[in-house]
């Protein structure tokens, strides 16, 4: 067997286990971008300026700015602040952070899709605006962007390969070490590309298997 | 018989736009009020502020004995009290039938899954649909789904049912079941605010019929007298407009 072709091969669990960290490192991203992504969502509609304004600054920052520069912020800048976080805390923090942005714009958008009818038949049978939300009108939102969401996910996955910076020995930095021993740059990178893809075209699948089982007769 | 409602001095504007202007209105219990009028009058607006929907500019709404105001009162207690069917029905498409009359007294009442079960039965019953418990809001036809709104309604037991043109938004021959089904509540007794252009319903079933134009009741009274002796000329335009089609 041809060198280029053993490296990628031999090191294959290797690579493995950094695929297995991306996922680790991306689910968590996922989940916290999703919290905080509701709740600025919705704070994006809030008629009240407390809520709607911070919201508002929030997304286009982020939105505004490089995903590395906010990883280098917290991973890098932070400590210099007195708060010193450990790489896998501060990557899936900037991660969230960043993924939360978007997916606020997102809820911001399924949240407008529901017609105002819905809201106001459950305020009338007497549910509080909070019940309201919970029960009618973000059920249905979050079938509506289901796609959007997962389009979102997936391309936080790869944008995880970001934290590979900073230390975080996830799918690409496990890449890099292997070809920084061997020098086999082509056909582990292409290793890397394919596991990523592996992963995307996956999830890719799962998101419209929900949307399936979710969708309303 | 006792008051149930009290609407003094009404007034409601939308940016330039004066809706309301002034309404005054009583209700008492039991009673039947029929609201006609041209479309852009403020009648679904009227209707709308009474559980506050939309919020008065100006004026007091007395619901049994308490003043509707959200900074006075817990608005969503006295909203529980107070049925609401829309033109649109408004059912929420992903919930079950079953579902759509029973999340509301569980969360808001405190009702026992079972004890919620066991009434939307009876009222699944009553408006006669009963085989749809299971089905999505989107399986049924217009007709059913707006009595299935008037039954998610009667689930919270309303001391008011407010009906904002239940049949508008249906095809013709879907409209006699919703009438029926309404008819029925009258005649148990259910206290009634309907909003609409039926008025082969309104002659039989209103105590009272009232004429909103420009913001304002011009004339009101018993059915007969109403359609017979239109005291107003703005009353009696309309009545001839949609009488003789």
């Amino acid at each position: 067997m041809p060198y280029w072709l053993e490296v990628p091969i031999k090191s294959f669990p290797y690579l493995l286990k950094g695929a297995v960290t991306t996922l680790e490192v991306t689910s968590l991203s996922v989940l916290l971008g999703l919290l905080i992504g509701t709740f600025v969502g919705m704070g994006r509609l809030s008629r009240n300026p407390i809520f709607s304004r911070p919201a508002t600054v929030y997304v286009e920052f982020i939105r505004g700015t490089p995903l590395l520069v906010q990883i280098y912020i917290i991973y890098f800048g932070l400590p210099s602040l007195g708060l010193n976080l450990p790489k896998f805390p501060a990557g899936i923090i900037a991660l969230g952070i960043n993924s939360g942005a978007y997916v606020a714009e997102i809820v911001r958008a399924g949240i407008q899709s529901i017609s105002h009818g819905q809201y106001e038949a459950a305020r009338s049978l007497g549910l509080t605006h909070w019940q309201a939300m919970r029960y009618i009108i973000l059920p249905q939102a979050f079938r509506n962007i289901l796609p959007a969401l997962g389009n979102e996910f997936i391309a936080l996955t790869k944008d995880s390969s970001l934290v590979s910076v900073i230390a975080i020995t996830e799918l690409l930095r496990a890449g890099q070490i292997v070809i920084s021993r061997t020098f086999q740059s082509f056909s582990v990178y292409f290793a890397v590309a394919l596991l990523y893809f592996v992963m995307t075209f996956t999830m890719s699948r799962m998101v419209r298997w929900v949307e399936k089982r979710l969708a309303i007769p | 018989m006792s008051e149930i409602l009290r609407v003094e001095n009404l007034w409601k504007s939308f940016g330039k736009l004066t809706v309301l202007k002034g309404v005054n209105l009583t209700l008492n219990r039991g009673e039947v009020l029929v609201i006609v009028g041209p479309s852009g009058g403020g009648k679904s607006t009227f209707l709308r502020c009474i559980n506050h929907l939309e919020k008065p500019d100006r004026g007091r709404i007395m619901f049994d004995g308490q003043e509707v105001d959200e900074s006075k009162v817990n608005i969503n207690q006295i909203r529980s009290k107070i049925g609401m069917v829309f033109q649109q029905f408004n059912l929420f498409p992903h919930l079950k039938v079953v579902e759509n009359l029973t999340l509301a007294p569980i969360k808001v009442k405190g009702l026992e899954e079972s004890e919620a079960m066991e009434k939307a039965r009876r009222l699944l019953e009553k408006v006669g649909l009963i085989d749809k418990i299971d089905s999505y809001p989107s399986q049924l036809s217009g007709g059913q789904q707006q009595r299935v709104a008037i039954a998610r309604a009667l689930m919270m037991d309303p001391d008011l049912m407010l009906f904002d043109e239940p049949t508008s938004a249906l095809d013709p021959e879907l409209v006699g079941e919703v009438l029926d089904t309404m008819k029925s509540l009258a005649r148990d007794g259910m206290t009634m605010i309907v909003v609409t252009h039926e008025m082969g319903f309104a002659k039989e079933v209103a105590d009272r019929i009232a004429f909103m134009e420009d913001g304002n009741f011009v004339e009101e009274g018993p059915p007969k007298e109403f359609f017979k002796n239109p005291k107003n000329p703005r009353t009696r335009e309309f009545l001839s407009r949609i009488l003789n089609v």
